[in-house]
Parts: C-alpha cells; sequence; structure tokens
C-alpha cells in the first residue's frame, strides 16, 4: 500500500527553496542583451566572410569588437546553459541521469565558454600571433 | 514522469459496443475510457451508440442516458449540471472541460471521444483521483491571514480593491487547467499548478490580505511557481473563461517587484 503522509505533506514537500525570482530575471536579462549582440553578430560574421586573415585579426583587434564578440560568446552560453537546465529539470526525473546531465550542461557551457574567450583575448591581444 | 509509451498495464484496449435501441433517429457513437481498479483487465474503450434526440444537449445529458438506459456501470461524477460546482471536469473531443456545459453538437464528427483528466490517477471510469490537487490548493492557504486585530464590522476594501478579485474569485477549482498542463504533467509533484496559483495571486492582491510577503515566500521556488513556462493550456481550456497564466505572471511581477 502507499505511505501515511498527509497529501497536504506531499502537497508542501520540502518547502520553498526562496530563490527563482534571480533565475526568472536573469534569463529575460540575457534574451534582452543578445537581441543587439546577436544582430552585431551577424553582422559582423557577414562581413568578415569577405575579409582575409590578416584583416580579420586586426578587426579583431579592436576593442569594440573583440569586447563585442566576448559579450556575444559569455551571454549566449549563459542564456543557454539556464535554458537547458530548465529542460533537464523538466524532463528527466531520475536522480543519477537528472544529476549527471545538470553537470554535463554547466560543464560543456563553462568549458566553451572559457575557450571562447580565451581565443578572443589571445588573438585582440597578440594580434594573431602563435 | 516523460514517458512516450504508456505502460503494458495502462494500454487502452478496444472494449464492448453498445448499440443504439431499435428506432433510434438520430445517433451519435460516444467512446468512453473504461477502468475498473478492482479488476485485473486493461483499461478499454466502450463505445455506446446514443439516441441523442431521447436526450439533452450536453455531453453530461448523454453521459447520464447511457448510465441510466444503457450500461449502468459507468461511472462518473456530477453535481450542479450547470457550470458551478466542477464535478463532471473531464476531456471531451481531445479537451478538458465540463461535460454539463459542453454541447454534444459542439464535439465534430460521429464519434465523441470522453476520457478523465489526463494525467491524473484513476479511481473508476471517468472519476480521477482529486487528493494532491486539493492538497495543493489548501497549500496556499486560501484564506484571509491579518495581523490587525478584527474590526467591529467587516474588514473595508474599496470598490476598485474589489475588483481585482474579478476573474480569480470564479474559478470553481475543477482542474481542467491544471490537467491540461504539460508542466504539471511531467511536474505534478512539485508544480503547484494553474488553479493553485490563480488562487494564490487571489490572495495576494486582496488589498485585506496582510500576508503578502509570506505568501511570496511560499511561492519563490523553481519548482512551486516557476515551472510555468506560459504555455498557456489553462487559459484556453478554463470552461469559466478565467486567465491562470496570466494570473500567475503578475505572481512573478510581484516578485520582481519585491527585488527591483
Amino acid at each position: 500500500m502507499t505511505d501515511f503522509r498527509t497529501p497536504r505533506s506531499r502537497a508542501q514537500g520540502l518547502g520553498a527553496a526562496g530563490h527563482g525570482v534571480s533565475h526568472w530575471i536573469s534569463e529575460r536579462v540575457s534574451s534582452v542583451a543578445l537581441i543587439p549582440l546577436v544582430l552585431w553578430g551577424v553582422f559582423a560574421v557577414l562581413r568578415l566572410a569577405r575579409s582575409d586573415y590578416d584583416m580579420a585579426v586586426a578587426w579583431l583587434a579592436s576593442p569594440v569588437n573583440a569586447v563585442l564578440l566576448a559579450l556575444l560568446a559569455v551571454v549566449s552560453l549563459m542564456h543557454m546553459h539556464s535554458g537547458m537546465r530548465v529542460v533537464v529539470e523538466d524532463y528527466i526525473h531520475r536522480r543519477i541521469t537528472k544529476t549527471g546531465l545538470l553537470l554535463l550542461n554547466l560543464f560543456v557551457c563553462a568549458l566553451f565558454g572559457a575557450l571562447a574567450l580565451f581565443s578572443i583575448l589571445k588573438v585582440a591581444l597578440s594580434g594573431g600571433a602563435y | 514522469m516523460v514517458e512516450l509509451a504508456l505502460p503494458k498495464n495502462s494500454r487502452v484496449q478496444k472494449g464492448q459496443h453498445h448499440p443504439a435501441p431499435a428506432g433510434a433517429k438520430k445517433v451519435k457513437t460516444f467512446k468512453v475510457y473504461r477502468y475498473d481498479p478492482e479488476g485485473t483487465e486493461n483499461p478499454r474503450w466502450d463505445t455506446y451508440d446514443v439516441d441523442v434526440e431521447a436526450c439533452g444537449p450536453m455531453v453530461l445529458d448523454a453521459l447520464i442516458y447511457i448510465k441510466n438506459t444503457m450500461d449502468p456501470t459507468l461511472a462518473f461524477r456530477r453535481s450542479c449540471r450547470e457550470g458551478v460546482c466542477g464535478s463532471c471536469a473531464m476531456n471531451i473531443g481531445g479537451r478538458n472541460t465540463l461535460a454539463c456545459t459542453h454541447g454534444w453538437e459542439e464535439v465534430p464528427g460521429q464519434t465523441c471521444t470522453i476520457s478523465p483528466l489526463p494525467h491524473m490517477p484513476v479511481i473508476k471510469d471517468l472519476v480521477p483521483d482529486m487528493t494532491l490537487f486539493y492538497a495543493q490548493y489548501a497549500s496556499i492557504e486560501p484564506w484571509l491571514h491579518t495581523k490587525t486585530p478584527e474590526p467591529q464590522g467587516e474588514w473595508l476594501q474599496t470598490p476598485a480593491d474589489r475588483e481585482k478579485l474579478d476573474g480569480l474569485y470564479e474559478c470553481i477549482l475543477c482542474a481542467c487547467c491544471s490537467t491540461s498542463c504539460p508542466s504539471y504533467w511531467w511536474n505534478g509533484d512539485k508544480y503547484l499548478g494553474p488553479a493553485a496559483l490563480l488562487h494564490a495571486y487571489r490572495w495576494l492582491i486582496d488589498s485585506r490580505d496582510e500576508a503578502t510577503g509570506e505568501r511570496l515566500d511560499d511561492l519563490e521556488d523553481p519548482f512551486k511557481l516557476y515551472r510555468c513556462h506560459t504555455i498557456m493550456n489553462c487559459a484556453q481550456v478554463c470552461p469559466k473563461g478565467l486567465n491562470p497564466a496570466k494570473a500567475i505572471a503578475e505572481v512573478k511581477k510581484m516578485l520582481v517587484d519585491r527585488v527591483v
């Protein structure tokens, strides 16, 4: 048979976590930030497609371009992380699978973010020299 | 839990067919979900050819006709038969609604499919187990919380403040909204669902209530409140024409107002 916990106790569960609003705000703020960043990013890629290696390096050496590109990479990966996290929480209920996927999501996003940031800084600061 | 296929013992099989009585003029077929937990059989779809000229205009009339004249073993809840009690909420033609206010003529085609509210444990046939749903409603403490000593008369409220409760107090807790919400299907054990959250908002904006902060504290949770992904099924199916999704959005806005 089932246990003797009352329905009210089941409904209350472990109580309210006391957070969620900051996650909700950061999802929306990053969405708003991504509108101009992505538009700029598309424009930049189209422009770079027509330039050669040296021109591209010179483009990235400009502080405005380097900073905007770094922000685009970091904000979009943060946004992707929080979105994927909600998807995993929604659909995956086995504790071990859920924990594994949440960690994988965090590590993959952090790794790609760090790689993108380092690469942008390297090109921007060293002018593309190896 | 997300399951793409039903477990073996829940797969719905073909059931019995009950033909229309001789001399029936206008016939509509009702395909009804049947399940008896006392037995060992799987759920099944029984079909009833109803002489709709002999019964009233609503789906509930047809169900009562079936129970009275064709098959007394059919179980369903009903009480007021006029859309104020919320007992006869079920899934009719693929959509959650009240059987008593939904006409069988509104269901297109020759066959009208009727099943219990989705994703709820079934007690028998069209009767779902609402225990957790009601407990979730109780958990938002749907009554006036005050700290000020009680006044001599009633707690006063301006007409403008009273108007803020319109579109909320009309909810009859039929559970059409909550059981149409995919997020409630996947996480119904932790997510409170649109009905309970609409009521939570009803008390949050009540100008007489003095526990607004505590109520918000109890809702600020990634699952209790924030599993609402504005899918909007709740607003689409509500047989009273209410908008639980908007109430939930207002609760989220109140939580933002607290920190920004």
